[in-house]
């Protein structure tokens, strides 16, 4: 009993456009933060689809809460709270009729945790959701979220429309959900930053496929980057380099083990890596 | 309690906390048998994750500065002046063997590096 959400070989294929998910596997640990990271049509929103069974994988397993979900489990959906990038209420209602609806659809439904969060988020609840701006929206979209009181929190680039001060904000109310360590929350996003503050896990996904499911401290302490020389590089154990990508006048070299690279290679720059650049190296580079 | 976290140092912030809440009981200001905070709500006042204060307190524990019990939390230790020195000697070390390994690289005498160290350590005095 110590994933909350756990894939294993999750594959799905679109016949239509060609694009598939190849053996997704990755684990959610209770009372975790983790952050899934892709660029742009990499298969997070069709991962968070076939976790959610709004889209029917084609293979392999999707435990939540240590079960898997069937098409009659209404249950365990309450125990989900889902937010998508967007606005996907309808535009002509206002917080207060939303929650009329949303009451009849949540059995754990809170109205005074729904109304404490309107008033946290500062949102008018007489307000129509149409005039409502994109922060708005998403605010609402958590906080409708978390009135049912769920114990898993996904999101799909639900950070991503907002400033840096509404995101601030955002990420309290993430801290505080897993106050709770029966909590967790599945955060998807390309803004890493964010990630990088509050996240305990990262994992990257690209064209269709998990690259790196890491603890983050380990991946921003542990991976480097070496700035090489071509003739350093050249000379580099193979086996040490997680990807590289060259460029005009350096290479730069994906490590997993910085104090190893520094020992080994006497010489050569090695850098603190972002989140951001780990992203980059793995899709922009060339995997060893 | 106070800790200030940097964002704009090569150090990590698991090490930043853990230096942090030593001198704090080294200094007194934190003393044997206090509480510390939960690791969530550390995590949640700091703007970190859970693994990276979980990651610190696993550190504070190893060097004999807090015990953690399930259900309960994290404590200072009762008082332990020789661990806490060893782990001083032990920092002051890591130290000096830097300080060796530039003399022995850069060809500055051992002679020289000790009259330095001798003349730090009496103005420091």
């Amino acid at each position: 009993m110590t994933n909350i959400l756990e894939l294993v070989n999750v594959s799905k294929r679109f016949s239509e456009t060609g694009f598939a998910l190849c053996n997704i596997s990755f684990a959610l640990p209770y009372g975790s933060i983790m952050g899934y990271v892709g660029e742009n049509g990499a298969g997070k929103t069709t991962t968070i689809g076939c976790i959610l069974n709004t889209l029917s994988k084609d293979s392999g397993t999707i435990e939540l809460f240590e079960r898997e979900m069937n098409d009659k489990d209404t249950a365990l959906r309450e125990d989900i709270g889902v937010v998508y990038d967007g606005d996907n209420f309808p535009r002509y209602l206002n917080a207060e009729k939303l929650a009329n609806v949303m009451r009849g659809l949540y059995v754990n439904w809170d109205d005074d945790l729904f109304q404490k969060q309107l008033a946290d988020f500062k949102l008018d609840k007489n307000q129509k959701i149409k005039t409502y701006s994109k922060g708005m929206t998403m605010k609402l979209g958590i906080a409708v979220a978390l009135a049912h009181h769920p114990k898993l929190l996904i999101l799909d680039e639900a950070t991503s429309g907002l400033d840096p001060v509404m995101r601030e904000e955002i990420l309290d109310v993430f801290l505080d959900f897993v106050q709770d360590e029966k909590h967790s929350i599945l955060l998807s996003s390309h803004i890493t930053s964010d990630l990088e503050k509050v996240a305990d896990y990262i994992t990257f996904i690209h064209e269709g496929e998990i690259i790196l499911s890491e603890q983050k401290d380990d991946l921003i302490y542990r991976y480097a980057v070496m700035r090489c020389k071509f003739e350093q590089f050249s000379k580099m154990d193979k086996a040490d380099i997680v990807a590289y990508r060259k460029r005009d006048y350096q290479i730069d070299v994906l490590i997993a083990d910085k104090s190893m690279a520094e020992r080994k290679y006497k010489g050569i720059v090695v850098d603190t890596v972002s989140v951001d650049e780990i992203m980059l190296l793995l899709v922009k580079g060339e995997r060893a | 309690m106070e800790i200030i976290i940097s964002s704009n140092t090569s150090k990590p912030i698991y090490e930043q906390i853990t230096t942090q809440i030593k001198a704090l009981i080294m200094s007194g200001e934190l003393q044997t048998g206090d509480p510390l905070p939960s690791m969530r709500a550390m995590a949640k006042s700091l703007h970190v994750s859970v693994i990276t204060v979980q990651k610190s307190y696993e550190d504070l524990q190893r060097d004999g500065f807090i015990e953690t019990t399930v259900g309960r939390g994290s404590f200072v230790s009762a008082e332990n002046r020789d661990f806490i020195q060893e782990e001083q000697q032990r920092k002051a070390e890591e130290h000096l063997q830097i300080a060796a390994d530039i003399g022995r690289t850069s060809n500055i005498s051992l002679e020289k590096l000790v009259e330095l160290l001798s003349m730090f350590y009496v103005k420091e005095e």
